[in-house]
């Protein structure tokens, strides 16, 4: 029997994507700049995050007619972005074929309170997530990926390593745990019992959890790959720096030579300027993208 | 016995859970250097383009060598791409080795990806296998034996020493797959060795 969309095979092509770098880009031919790097994958949008939260605006799905252009340039998988809650913008983005849809609060939430139900789908879901509760309520509805959600658009890569501090302590306390405490800790969390027995049946999370949210160098991708991520998003730090195809090949190098010093020192040599950045405690709390969502 | 596991990017860890299952000491691949000493490699799935231009330079000539010079080495998915003598749309192998041309992403998309259980010679029935954006065989030389069909397509195939497959054996749990290989890395030989 031919089985499609299990979880074994949406979960499946994240772990294929480990260890690589899935790029953002908003044009064809940034998609084949991105491809030539060595991109795992990339993010197909309208606009990349920094334009977003310099622009203002209700952020949507890219039109249609962008995501197939990005398709046609380029033989890797590409995934798009859908608001928080918004199922039927996921419909369409189903409908187009998108290999991950990226439920995102890089975009304008559509539902105040409610996540997609994204075991409705075959096409699979990565979400973002500050902490293990919200990864975990993100897997129980059905993400097979989960992200760090950093401050996107920044550049600044202090809240993506927060984010991957505070999941990796929490798993910590999870996998120590003896198995009465579960319950109370996943209350807690606000984490799914359910979710936490898969947690310790896996030693870890039950899926790939990559780095997302303000890395702009090779060195912050080697230290996301270091703190535990398993592979990296880049959003503006490629497109907004002054070298987009040398900077995302240094990343990229970064990423699988992550304990390789010397390495990340011969790749970071003169890429160029670097995307200018944003000091967090500058951003008004109702601006942060990392607040949206439940 | 040691095998390696080509990790500059994909699906390392569920290779080396598989072969560690099975007893084998396992070492994660990065350069050439860490090429030495061993008596197997693996060559897991993820993007075929970016693991080529990792592999670029002294690697992938390294691996060039051992391919053809009869050292086991298994492939699944990208790592059938890497080791097929044709890529379709492609000018020369990646790493070539196996006699066979592949069409990459030939079972399409994300939303067609499947899983299912195959038949597999010398190996057994009802192998779960995974296909995400598969490759498929699409020619099969002299001496290569064509080990499962998935709806009479070639998924898998061996070649002397060389194993490969359309889908994901180490997805799955079920060992038999990676059982194979370490047995063929033993000397038990195919039909082309």
């Amino acid at each position: 029997m031919v089985e499609k969309g299990t979880f074994r095979v949406k979960s499946g092509l994240a772990e294929m994507l480990k260890g690589g770098v899935i790029m953002d880009v908003t044009t064809a031919q940034q998609a084949r700049i991105a491809e030539d790097a060595g991109a795992v994958a990339v993010m197909a949008l309208e606009r990349v995050p920094a334009d977003i939260r310099a622009q203002g605006g209700v952020a949507r799905m890219a039109d249609p007619s962008k995501v197939r252009e990005i398709q046609k340039a380029v033989s890797i998988p590409v995934m798009a972005k859908v608001r928080i809650g918004h199922f039927v913008e996921a419909q369409v983005l189903q409908a187009l074929e998108v290999d991950y849809i990226d439920e995102s609060e890089v975009l304008t939430p559509a539902d105040p309170d409610f996540h997609i139900n994204k075991w409705e789908f075959t096409v699979p879901f990565v979400c973002g997530a500050r902490d293990l509760g919200e990864a975990c309520r993100r897997i129980a509805e059905g993400a097979a990926m989960i992200r760090t959600k950093g401050e996107p658009g920044t550049g600044n890569v202090i809240e993506a390593v927060r984010h991957m501090r505070r999941v990796n302590k929490e798993l910590r306390a999870v996998l120590d745990a003896p198995e009465e405490e579960l319950m109370t800790i996943g209350k807690e969390l606000g984490a799914p019992h359910s979710i936490l027995l898969a947690v310790r049946a896996a030693g870890r999370l039950p899926v790939v959890n990559f780095a997302a949210g303000g890395i702009a160098s090779p060195a912050d991708a080697a230290m996301m790959m270091q703190l535990g991520c398993d592979g990296i998003f880049v959003g503006s730090g490629i497109f907004k720096s002054g070298d987009p195809a040398r900077r995302a090949r240094a990343i990229v190098e970064a990423t699988t030579h992550y304990e390789d010093a010397d390495l990340i020192a011969r790749v970071s040599q003169e890429l160029g300027e670097a995307m200018p950045g944003i000091e967090i405690s500058t951003i008004p709390e109702h601006e942060k993208m990392q607040t949206r969502g439940r | 016995m040691r095998v390696g596991v080509l990790a500059l990017q994909g699906a390392v860890r569920e290779h080396v859970l598989a072969l560690d299952a099975l007893g084998v000491e396992t070492r994660i691949v990065k350069t050439e250097a860490s090429l030495d000493g061993l008596d197997g490699l693996v060559l897991p799935g993820g993007e075929s383009t970016a693991m080529t231009l990792l592999a670029e330079g002294g690697l992938l000539d390294a691996l060039r060598c051992l391919s053809h010079a009869g050292f086991p080495m298994f492939g699944t998915c990208a790592g059938m791409i890497l080791l097929a003598d044709q890529v379709e749309g492609r000018a020369g192998p990646i790493v070539g080795g196996i006699d066979i041309s592949v069409a990459r992403n030939a079972s399409g998309r994300q939303v067609h990806s499947f899983e299912t259980q195959l038949d597999v010679r010398e190996i057994g029935s009802e192998v779960p296998a995974v296909f995400i954006r598969a490759p498929y065989i699409t020619r099969v030389g002299p001496k290569v034996d064509v080990l499962a069909r998935c709806d009479d397509v070639a998924v898998m195939a061996r070649q002397g020493k060389i194993l490969v497959a359309s889908f994901h054996p180490e997805l799955t749990g079920d060992a038999r797959v990676h059982r194979y290989f370490v047995n063929m890395m033993d000397g038990h030989s195919g039909k082309g060795a």
